[in-house]
C-alpha cells in the first residue's frame, strides 16, 4: 500500500519536471528601469532650506526597485510651477520650494521607464511644513490600472478565479481523502498548506534549489509531514479509541501549535521566492496570462488529474473507498486499514504541500496564509459534498471564481468588496447547509 | 528576573477583565458543548454580536445606553436562532464549520472598510461607556498588595465578577432543573431522547440561545471594560482560547469555565511574562540567537496549543470534570 504511494509523489516529479523549460524560459527578472540620459548619475543631494523630496518605487516587485530618470514637476497652490527634479539612482528627486505652504507634486507618467505602468492620479497635494525635508511617496505596480473594460476585468478575474480554484482544490482534495477515510475534520489542514509554502521558501532561499525544485522537495517534505503526523499523532489517537469531536479539538490545538511554530521560525513578514516574482502578463486571445499562472494551471490540473484516474482504477484507490465506506467490514475482508489510512495522510499532506508551494510561486509566503484559506478550503469541501473525491474538485472551482468573479460591479449586482471577498464564499457555505447540506455531489443520507 | 513581577501579572490577568471575559465565553460555551454536546467554533462571532449591538446603536444611531445594552443582549440570540436553523439537524461537525464561518463573516464585514460608517472600520467604535464609567461609586483604586487596581479597573470588575456569579447560579439552577436534564441526555443519546417524544431541535436551539446570550454578554463586558469595540478583538483565536479555559476547568461542571479562565489567565500572564522579562534587557537570560523578544511573545501561544492536545487526549475531563460526565462522543 505504501509502495503505491510511493508511485503518487514520483507521478507529481514527473508532471513536474515536464514544465521545466516552459518556466525558464521565463526566468524574467523584475523589470530594470533603463536609465534615462537626463538623469543624474550620482545619488542626488538635497538642496538648502525647505525642498520637497520625491521617492519612487515599483510596488509589484517584492524588492520594491526605485525607479530613475522620471520627472517631477512641483507647482504651488495657484499653479505656478515652482521647480523640476529627475529622480536619481535611489528613485530620489528634490526640489526645492521658497516656502512652506501647499503644493502640488506632478509625476510626467511618459517619463516613467519603459514595461512600468502607472495607475492612479500621478498628481500629490503636499502639506510642506517643515523647514528641511517634505517627503512624498509614489507607489508605482500597487493600485489596478483605472478604468478597464467590463470583459477585461471579467476575463482577468476568471483566470484569477480557476487558479484560485485549483489550487484550492489541491488543498481541498487533500482534506477531502483525510475525512473520506478517517472521519476526521481536520483543522490543522491550513498549516499543511503553510507548512507546504514555508518549505518551499526554505528550499529555495535557504538551500538555493531553483524554485521548480524546492516545489518537489516541498512535496516530499509535505509528504513526510502527513507521514509522521499520522505515525506520531493520529494512530496513537485512534489506537487509544480517543472520539472524532476530541480529535476536532486535537486538531485545533494542533493547528494553534503549528501556526505559531511558524511564526516563531519565520517571523511574521511576507518573502518572496527568488525566481518568478514579478512576471508580465501576456495576451492570449481575450485572457491574459503570465507564464507562471499556465504553469500553475497545468501543473494543479494534471495533478488532480492524474490522482483522481490513481484512485478510480487502482488497489489503492479502492482500499480507501473500501475503507471510508465501512472500515469494519474492510479490515475482516483482510485489509490492513491503519495502512491505508497512512498512505491517505502521505497523499493528501502531499497535495496540500503542493497547494502550498503553488501559492507561494503565486504571490508571497507568510505564516498566516493557510489559516486564511482554511474555511474556503472547507467551504469547497462542504459545497462538493463532504467526502466525496469529484465533489472537492467542483466545490472548489466554484468558490474560487465566485471569490474573483463577485468582486466585480455587474449590472445590478454591486459587486463584494475585494477587502472580504471571501464572505460570499463563507455565506454560500452556509446557505448550502441549508439547502442541500450533502453537498452538490454528496448522496443524499440522513446525516443527523 | 523579578518574580514578584511575574506573578504580579500572572494574578492581576487571573483575577482581572481578561479572565472574566474569557469566563463568561467559556460559561456559554459549557452550556453548548458541555451540557449539550454542541460543537460552536463561532463564539467570538457571538462575543462580536453583543459588542457591536451596544457600539452601534449608541454610536451610529445615537440611541441611549440602556437601549443598546438591550440590543447587546437580543442580538447574539438572534444569531443563534438564524445559525441553528439550518444547522442544529445536521452531524455536530457541520456545525462546527458553520459557525467558525459566521464569526469569520461578522468579523470580516465589522472591520471592513466599506462599512466604515456603521461599523467604524477597523479603528471600530468608540465613546458609548460612559454611562457605564459614570455609575462608578467607587472614589479611588484598590491595593491588595501584590496586585492593584485602579478605579475605573475596580468598577469594571466588581459588575464582572458579579455577572459571572449570576451567570455560575442561573446555569447551577438550570442544569439540576428538568429542562438540564432534557440537554444532558440530548448530549449522551439524542435519538432515545427523540424516542421519548421530546423536541430534539428545540431543547438544542434554546441551549444554543442562552449559551450564545453568555457569549454576547462577555463581548458586551469586553467592550464595556475597554470603552472600545474593535473587529480584532473577535478573531477565532478568542474562541479556541474560550474552549482551552473550558477544557482545563472543566466542561459540564458549573465552576468549570470560571476556574479554567483565571487558571488560563494566570498562565498566559505568567509565561509571557516571565519570557519577555528573560529576553529583555542588554544580556538576555536567553540569548538573544535562540528568542528574540518578539519570538518570546509567541511561546505562551505554542503552549496553548500543545496543551489544548494533551489536555484532550490526555485529561478530557479538566481538573474538576467527571469523565462519565463527559460523553463528548456521541457518534
Amino acid at each position: 500500500m505504501r509502495l503505491t504511494s510511493k508511485v503518487l509523489v514520483s507521478a507529481f516529479l514527473a508532471c513536474l519536471v515536464v514544465l521545466v523549460p516552459l518556466g525558464g524560459a521565463q526566468a524574467a527578472d523584475a523589470p530594470s528601469p533603463s536609465a534615462s540620459p537626463t538623469a543624474p548619475t550620482g545619488p542626488a543631494t538635497p538642496p538648502d532650506g525647505a525642498y520637497i523630496g520625491v521617492t519612487l518605487r515599483d510596488s509589484s516587485g517584492a524588492e520594491k526597485q526605485p525607479i530613475q530618470g522620471a520627472t517631477l514637476s512641483v507647482s504651488s497652490a495657484d499653479g505656478t510651477e515652482v521647480g523640476q527634479g529627475v529622480t536619481d539612482v535611489n528613485g530620489r528627486a528634490f526640489i526645492a520650494i521658497p516656502e512652506r505652504g501647499s503644493y502640488v507634486v506632478t509625476l510626467d507618467t511618459a517619463t516613467l521607464p519603459s514595461g512600468i505602468e502607472f495607475a492612479g492620479s500621478p498628481e500629490r497635494t503636499v502639506n510642506a511644513l517643515l523647514e528641511g525635508g517634505n517627503f512624498v511617496q509614489f507607489q508605482i505596480g500597487v493600485a489596478e490600472k483605472v478604468g478597464p473594460s467590463l470583459g477585461e476585468r471579467f476575463s482577468a478575474a476568471m483566470v484569477n478565479g480557476i487558479k484560485f480554484g485549483l489550487i484550492i482544490a489541491l488543498a481541498a482534495l487533500g482534506l477531502s481523502l483525510i475525512f473520506g477515510t478517517t472521519k476526521l475534520t481536520n483543522f490543522a489542514h491550513g498549516e499543511i498548506i503553510t507548512f507546504g509554502a514555508i518549505a518551499t521558501y526554505v528550499a529555495n532561499r535557504g538551500f538555493g534549489l531553483p524554485v521548480i525544485l524546492a516545489i518537489v522537495a516541498a512535496v516530499i517534505a509535505s509528504a513526510a509531514f502527513g507521514w509522521l503526523q499520522d505515525k506520531f499523532l493520529w494512530k496513537p489517537l485512534r489506537n487509544k479509541g480517543i472520539g472524532i469531536i476530541a480529535m476536532m479539538i486535537v486538531s485545533i490545538g494542533f493547528g494553534l501549535f503549528l501556526r505559531n511554530i511558524f511564526q516563531y521560525t519565520f517571523g511574521g513578514s511576507r518573502e518572496s521566492l527568488s525566481q518568478y516574482v514579478n512576471q508580465q502578463r501576456n495576451s492570449y486571445g481575450p485572457f491574459a496570462l503570465a507564464d507562471k499562472e499556465i504553469a500553475i494551471i497545468v501543473v494543479s490540473v494534471v495533478v488532480l488529474t492524474v490522482t483522481c484516474v490513481l484512485l478510480m482504477k487502482t488497489r489503492l484507490g479502492k482500499s480507501m473507498r473500501a475503507v471510508a465506506d465501512n472500515p469494519a467490514l474492510s479490515a475482516s475482508s483482510g485489509l490492513r486499514v491503519d495502512g491505508v489510512i497512512r498512505s491517505v495522510w502521505v497523499l493528501g499532506c502531499a497535495l496540500t504541500g503542493l497547494a502550498g508551494g503553488l501559492l507561494a510561486v503565486n504571490s508571497q509566503v507568510n505564516f498566516l496564509m493557510g489559516f486564511k484559506l482554511l474555511l474556503l478550503v472547507f467551504a469547497a469541501v462542504t459545497l462538493g459534498g463532504l467526502g466525496t473525491i469529484w465533489g472537492a474538485l467542483v466545490g472548489s472551482m466554484i468558490i474560487g471564481i465566485m471569490v474573483e468573479v463577485g468582486t466585480l460591479s455587474i449590472g445590478w449586482w454591486p459587486g463584494v468588496p475585494s477587502s472580504i471577498k471571501e464572505v460570499g464564499a463563507l455565506v454560500v457555505l452556509i446557505l448550502i447547509l441549508l439547502i442541500r447540506p450533502q453537498g452538490i455531489l454528496g448522496r443524499a443520507e440522513r446525516i443527523g | 528576573m523579578d518574580f514578584g513581577n511575574i506573578l504580579n501579572a500572572a494574578l492581576s490577568s487571573a483575577l482581572g477583565p481578561q479572565a472574566i471575559v474569557f469566563a463568561l465565553a467559556a460559561i456559554g460555551l459549557n452550556i453548548h458543548f458541555g451540557y449539550t454536546g454542541l460543537l460552536n467554533f463561532g463564539q467570538a462571532g457571538f462575543m462580536a454580536v453583543g459588542a457591536y449591538g451596544l457600539a452601534v446603536t449608541v454610536v451610529t444611531y445615537d440611541q441611549s445606553f440602556w437601549l443598546g445594552i438591550v440590543v447587546a443582549l437580543v442580538a447574539p440570540m438572534v444569531l443563534a436562532l438564524v445559525l441553528g436553523v439550518p444547522t442544529l439537524r445536521l452531524r455536530a461537525d457541520y456545525l462546527a464549520i458553520a459557525t467558525i464561518a459566521t464569526a469569520e463573516i461578522l468579523r470580516l464585514v465589522f472591520g471592513a472598510v466599506e462599512t466604515k460608517d456603521v461599523f467604524g472600520g477597523s479603528n471600530g467604535l468608540t465613546g458609548f461607556a460612559s454611562t457605564f464609567q459614570d455609575l462608578n461609586p467607587y472614589s479611588k483604586g484598590i491595593d491588595l498588595g501584590i496586585v492593584s487596581f485602579r478605579r475605573g479597573d475596580l468598577w469594571s470588575l466588581t459588575v464582572g465578577w458579579a455577572l459571572v456569579a449570576l451567570g455560575c447560579l442561573l446555569v447551577w439552577l438550570l442544569m439540576r432543573s428538568p429542562w438540564g436534564r432534557v440537554l444532558r441526555s440530548i448530549r449522551e443519546d439524542e435519538d432515545a431522547v427523540r424516542s421519548l417524544g421530546k423536541n430534539v431541535f428545540a431543547y438544542k436551539m434554546q441551549a444554543l440561545m442562552l449559551g450564545g446570550a453568555f457569549g454576547g454578554l462577555a463581548g458586551l463586558f469586553l467592550a464595556l471594560k475597554q470603552a472600545s469595540v474593535v473587529p480584532s478583538d473577535y478573531s477565532t483565536n478568542v474562541t479556541f482560547f474560550a474552549y482551552t479555559a473550558l477544557l482545563i476547568g472543566g466542561a459540564a461542571r458549573v465552576l468549570g469555565p470560571v476556574i479554567g479562565a483565571m487558571i488560563f489567565w494566570f498562565l498566559m500572564a505568567g509565561i509571557g511574562s516571565f519570557f519577555s522579562q528573560a529576553t529583555a534587557g542588554d544580556n538576555p537570560l536567553i540569548p538573544e540567537w535562540a528568542m528574540t523578544d518578539i519570538q518570546a511573545s509567541l511561546v505562551r501561544l505554542i503552549l496553548v496549543g500543545l496543551g489544548l492536545m494533551l489536555l484532550m487526549i490526555y485529561r478530557p475531563q479538566g481538573i474538576f470534570g467527571d469523565r462519565k460526565e463527559l460523553a463528548i462522543d456521541a457518534r
